[in-house]
């Protein structure tokens, strides 16, 4: 009788520990490569950091001037450049971004909120270059027309010239907004019906119920989109050179010509060589501290705006 | 599994012995159309396939140096930190010239506008302002330009079309060669403008904003129709940078020293904004795992782009290199060797 009872397996086979051991090896591979990352990028950028021409590692970060010819490279204009594009941009897009979202989720008939949601996303699949292109050719003389008009009612010493930070800043919160907006969209249509109900029923009114009972619950997972959308911003290279007229000066006003760091990246490594190369290695070890920094701040925010109950 | 073993073994000596059918390349993208048409040319007359990847002269000039590929593509020569990076003298071998043009917006000027390197340097320092400033109608005379503001555009882009372009203002300029280069340099901070990526950012700023100034490829500008504008040279003459004539005058005003490399930007006469585009490759090419057989086939196709090859030239708008310059490439191109032995 007692053998024809099935053996009770026990708890760990060997085909677990060899599981186990194969993904705590991808793992380690995944964290290892960041590490190398980082270390090549310190160690490449080592020369530009303790370059006594630009007046070490703090006159690298906190200069303001960028001139090979000189061979003086300080690094704060596009420091600048990609924290005032990155942020906004999503200036721009949160708000339209989050609305198209609500709109989607909870006011629009099915027939309608499919195509709009369609096409928003469809906002995500067009190559960058396009998005530099209509730049170019659409916005930058819309936006040189308004400087002109504004020139002429204000008598500000600007040279028109379409292209700057304001472009850049326009033309990336185009490009967020699909990631924004789509994740937005799904967490809030995973919000449970309880808490829509529960609110109806204590006589919110539509406007209530999205006020205290939606956006409080989703939140979380809204900014989680911005933060996604703010890596976006950041990192794209190409539309923004496009748009952004790439000078090496820090920006003197919203319409001013400048440069993010990852513009100024993509634009000068293909032909630069010695201390210029290393500046720019030493850039792009900046913007991987800036995205971890941007992103632990996201997670202490996401953990601090996640409603009591649904955190794990 | 023995099998397959000796066959693979017979199968890698055979590549060992057959001739070698494959070159790699990188560098600069100015010469990259005339020398796809080139490798496409020198494909169907010898079978032997040359891949050249198009990512910048300072990239080029890093793989040579890291010796990843068996040449390189070179609008500049190198720095005093390449030549000490570099493990072996490379050996630079002319191969083409090409001709930097000023490109203009202006409503209503249809005249080919003329401009003498003073006052290009004026504009891009931000001396010279508007349009209808006395020392532009000064050398445009019965040309009715407007008061329009000027909008420089310069490439955002390290590029050896920069570097011809600001080696021509440093040598006209004295306030340019102390303030912003002193010489041929592949990107620079321009005092005053907008930067555009490649030749279509800066024509496409240039098409965008009236009033605008910037500098392209004279192949570029050719092919995409733009209008631009005459360089007066050292004899005084209004130069086109789109006369392929003017600009092997220059080249062959100056004479080219034995190891090929030379700025000819300003020549007393010709076009005096045009530069040289260089093949860089090692001298010795006993180096690594390095067969004699590559280093042939390497030697073959150099000397094919300085005889045949170079009648592509001036269908694609890039000067010929001849006469005394074409000399001294041909013998930099002999003085390649495989270990001290000479190629053939």
């Amino acid at each position: 009788m007692i053998s024809s009872v099935p053996r009770p397996r026990s708890m760990t086979s060997a085909a677990d520990n060899i599981f186990r051991l194969i993904i705590l090896a991808l793992a380690c591979v995944v964290l290892a490569a960041v590490a190398v990352y980082g270390f090549i990028l310190i160690q490449g950028g080592f020369a530009a950091f303790t370059r006594e021409n630009s007046g070490g590692f703090f006159g690298f970060i906190f200069g303001l001037e960028w001139n090979p010819g000189t061979e003086k490279f300080q690094a704060l204009p596009f420091i600048l450049g990609s924290l005032f594009t990155g942020f906004g941009a999503l200036i721009i897009a949160v708000p339209l971004a989050v609305a198209a979202a609500l709109f989607i989720a909870e006011y629009a008939p099915k027939w309608l909120a499919t195509p709009v949601g369609y096409m928003i996303e469809m906002l995500a699949a067009i190559p960058s270059v396009v998005y530099g292109l209509w730049g170019i050719f659409v916005l930058i003389p819309a936006v040189r027309n308004f400087q002109i008009w504004f020139v002429g009612a204000t008598g500000v010493d600007w040279q028109p010239t379409g292209t700057g930070l304001m472009s850049a800043i326009l033309v990336l919160a185009i490009m967020v907004i699909p990631y924004v907006c789509a994740i937005a969209r799904d967490v809030i249509q995973l919000v449970p019906n309880d808490q829509r109900e529960a609110a109806y029923a204590l006589g919110a009114t539509k406007w209530e119920v999205i006020r205290y009972g939606i956006l409080p619950y989703a939140r979380a997972g809204i900014l989680g989109g911005v933060i996604l959308g703010l890596g976006r911003a950041i990192g794209e290279t190409l539309a923004v050179t496009m748009v952004i007229g790439n000078a090496s000066d820090i920006a003197k006003n919203l319409f001013s010509s400048t440069a993010t760091m990852s513009s100024l990246i993509a634009s000068q490594f293909g032909e630069a060589g010695g201390t210029q190369l290393s500046a720019l290695i030493a850039l792009g070890f900046i913007l991987l501290i800036l995205s971890v920094i941007v992103n632990l701040i996201a997670r202490v925010v996401i953990t601090k705006l996640t409603p009591v109950g649904t955190r794990l | 599994m023995k099998k397959i073993l000796i066959a693979s073994a017979l199968l890698g000596s055979g590549i060992v012995l057959a001739q070698v059918n494959n070159i790699t390349g990188s560098g600069a993208s100015f010469p990259f159309p005339l020398y796809t048409e080139m490798f496409n040319a020198y494909k169907t007359t010898s079978g032997v396939s040359v891949n050249y990847a198009s990512k910048g002269s300072g990239g080029g000039k890093r793989d040579i140096i890291a010796r990843v590929v068996d040449f390189a593509g070179s609008d500049a020569p190198f720095s005093e930190q390449e030549k000490k990076d570099a493990p072996a003298e490379i050996s630079f071998i002319p191969m083409a010239l090409g001709a930097v043009v000023p490109t203009y917006n202006l409503p209503g000027v249809t005249a080919k506008l003329k401009f003498s390197g003073e006052l290009l340097a004026n504009i891009y320092l931000g001396k010279v302002k508007k349009w209808n400033d006395a020392t532009i109608v000064a050398l445009n005379k019965g040309v009715k330009l407007p008061d329009t503001a000027i909008t420089t555009v310069y490439r955002s882009d390290g590029s050896g079309t920069t570097s011809i372009w600001v080696d021509f203002l440093a040598k006209v300029s004295t306030e340019w060669a102390s303030t912003v280069s002193k010489g041929p340099q592949s990107s620079v901070k321009f005092p005053v403008g907008v930067g555009g990526p490649q030749n279509a950012g800066v024509a496409g700023l240039v098409r965008q904003t009236p009033g605008a100034i910037g500098y392209v490829e004279v192949t570029y500008a050719k092919a995409n129709k733009l209008e631009y504008g005459l360089v007066r040279n050292k004899t005084g003459k209004f130069v086109d940078g789109g006369d392929l004539k003017e600009i092997a005058t220059a080249s062959d005003a100056e004479i080219l020293p034995a190891n090929g490399i030379d700025s000819i930007t300003n020549s007393s006469i010709g076009y005096p904004v045009s530069g040289y585009t260089w093949i860089l490759v090692y001298k010795d090419q006993k180096y690594g795992t390095r067969t004699e057989a590559q280093a042939q086939a390497l030697f073959n196709m150099l000397k094919w782009m300085l005889g045949k090859g170079q009648e592509i030239h001036n269908k694609l708008d890039y000067g010929q290199i001849d006469g005394q310059a074409l000399k001294v490439a041909n013998r930099i191109v002999e003085g390649i060797n495989y270990g001290g032995k000479a190629l053939k």
